[in-house]
């Protein structure tokens, strides 16, 4: 009788209801969780595999020597390469494409580089590829990503860089 | 009087409730469900065909894409079937750091599970509160692999970066004052051990308030209890595993009974269900968590104590070093190698399964003895929870066929592959 009692009055004062409803309200009062994006942004880690970029040596020579691993380790072969003798002689890229729509940035490529050429940035808001083209990107794109963004690539790679 | 016949009602593959891209006709009467016929190959990708065109190790980014709530548990079944097939030793770091993950990836997974059901059966706040965890575990996939998602982290072998000793902070910005910034920040201050000792900390605390918001609500039982009943006997024709099978009072998960990596040196707990309705299954999975957190702590404890190597030193499966890649002729040669042609298994077949957050993720592999397999068969939990839709929802009312599709777990990534 006492239980059924209990049951009863519980019942009728919507206890767990109000428990609920005191949870919402003490959220509503407490510190929001919400990052401002394009102003504020969340913490991106070293790590961090976006847009690709190309680098070049601090004397300004590319370091992309056409070896092709990064096009063979690439799962979605998403990496285009052509090659040719430049007139030093020396072997450098005349191609280098990246199809970003097959791309799956799973970071093979970086990961295969022996000269640390391909890298991942920690660019992911890439807006500024405007086009369908622009998708597949080339490798003055990519260079030039490298070179704007030359010091955060440096520094991100070198904070990771006993880990590997 | 007229003959009525039933209604024949096409239940997405658009609508929101469908979790991605479940098509359903449904047979009913009234609003009474007579028949559901799933269909399913929306989302077919043929990751097991791609498998056999390339390497293994370029399939361990595929495995993230399988089942896209669970990331690193489908990754784990797949090193580990290479591994058992090539006979190599993975160091106990890298073990504890995958079983670790695997747990952050339960959490994950049943978290994504508890807002979106939620969110289904109409309570809405909860979806929020669970997403906000989520973030937490997410930024910890981050920093060790350095995707939010697909991670591609696991790797024959072992690993393929120990954990970072620093966690990324939040940058100054016209939104946050020094102080409030020094607040979001204080979780973030030491290793990324620490980071997930803090959570560990705290996430029970979440659970209790997702208990608080949903276990008595009286809503939440009306839309649960009873509400596609599967009993043990039934459970175990249907080739139920993981969260489905213990809902209907099994114990039976794969890492209490055939221990894998380094759980049985774990101390967790099973939970089980009574009846096997969708509230039991609710429950077992909150107690999942609670117990995910506990595994998490103990790994915490032992990788904090314990340094060392990540990845096996067998270079002709796992490459050197960076910097002795650089150094060393041999090296290099290895790295090229394993980069250009992969390395080869022996001839034969192996299976192997984890207890994954939804039931048992197996891989089938077979080998000729070439770079690349032969065949590989995924088994996903899902599809056989997926193939019990019919007796699931018979005789239950249209909106219940809601509330089963949450109660299963679906995701169509490892439905379709």
């Amino acid at each position: 009788m006492g239980k059924k009692f209990k049951k009863l009055i519980k019942n009728f004062s919507l206890s767990e209801l109000r428990a609920g409803l005191g949870i919402t309200a003490k959220e509503l009062v407490n510190k929001k969780i919400t990052v401002q994006f394009p102003e504020e942004r969340t913490p991106i880690s070293p790590r961090f595999r976006g847009l690709h970029a190309l680098r070049r040596y601090p004397n300004g020579e590319e370091r992309c020597i056409a070896c092709k691993l990064c096009e063979a380790v690439c799962p979605a072969n998403a990496i285009t390469i052509e090659s040719e003798m430049r007139e030093d002689g020396t072997r450098r890229t005349t191609q280098y494409d990246i199809d970003l729509f097959k791309c799956i940035f799973c970071g093979f490529c970086e990961e295969s580089c022996p000269v640390d050429a391909i890298v991942e940035t920690q660019i992911f808001d890439y807006a500024f590829i405007d086009s369908r083209e622009g998708s597949i990107i080339n490798k003055a794109r990519l260079l030039e990503v490298g070179d704007k963004n030359e010091d955060m690539i440096n520094k991100t790679k070198l904070e990771d860089a006993k880990y590997k | 009087m007229a003959e009525i016949h039933n209604y024949t009602l096409n239940f997405g593959p658009q609508h929101p409730a469908a979790h991605g891209v479940l098509r359903l006709i449904l047979e009913i009467d009234g609003e009474v469900i007579k028949r559901a016929d799933p269909h399913i190959g929306l989302l077919h990708r043929g990751t097991e065909k791609l498998a056999e065109s390339k390497p293994y190790n370029h399939s361990i980014g595929y495995m993230d894409r399988l089942d896209y709530v669970s990331m690193m548990c489908n990754e784990h079944a797949f090193v580990m079937a290479i591994e058992k097939m090539l006979e190599i030793e993975v160091p106990q770091r890298a073990q504890y750091i995958r079983v670790m993950f695997d747990e952050i990836t339960r959490i994950l997974n049943h978290l994504m599970w508890l807002g979106t059901h939620g969110l289904d059966v109409g309570a809405m706040s909860i979806f929020l509160y669970a997403f906000r965890e989520r973030e937490k575990l997410i930024d910890c996939y981050e920093a060790v692999s350095g995707s939010r998602m697909h991670a591609t982290y696991y790797r024959p072998g072992g690993v393929y970066r120990d954990l970072p000793d620093k966690m990324p902070q939040y940058l100054e910005s016209d939104f946050r004052t020094n102080k409030e910034l020094a607040q979001m920040n204080k979780n973030r201050q030491g290793s990324l051990l620490d980071f997930i000792a803090d959570f560990t900390e705290e996430f029970p605390k979440s659970i209790q308030q997702y208990d608080d918001l949903l276990t008595d609500n009286r809503i939440w039982k009306q839309r649960l209890v009873n509400i596609g009943i599967v009993t043990a006997k039934r459970a175990k024709q249907l080739g139920f595993t993981g969260p489905m099978l213990r809902g209907s009072g099994v114990a039976w998960d794969l890492r209490k009974k055939q221990p894998y990596s380094v759980y049985n040196q774990l101390d967790f707990d099973i939970p089980v269900g009574v009846t096997g309705d969708s509230y039991d299954r609710y429950l077992v999975r909150m107690e999942e968590m609670r117990q995910s957190n506990r595994i998490i702590k103990q790994c915490v404890a032992w990788l904090k104590d314990n340094p060392g190597e990540v990845m096996s030193d067998d270079h002709k499966v796992a490459p050197p070093s960076r910097v002795a890649m650089k150094d060393d002729m041999e090296s290099l040669i290895h790295h090229f190698k394993l980069f250009t042609e992969g390395y080869c298994l022996p001839k034969g077949e192996v299976y192997c399964a984890i207890e994954h957050p939804k039931g048992e993720f197996g891989i089938y592999l077979i080998s000729d003895g070439a770079n690349k397999p032969y065949r590989v068969k995924i088994r996903a939990p899902g599809f056989a929870h997926l193939a019990a839709m019919d007796e699931m929802t018979k005789g239950h009312m249209l909106s219940d066929v809601v509330t089963i599709i949450g109660t299963q777990d679906i995701v169509f990534g490892e439905i379709d592959r």
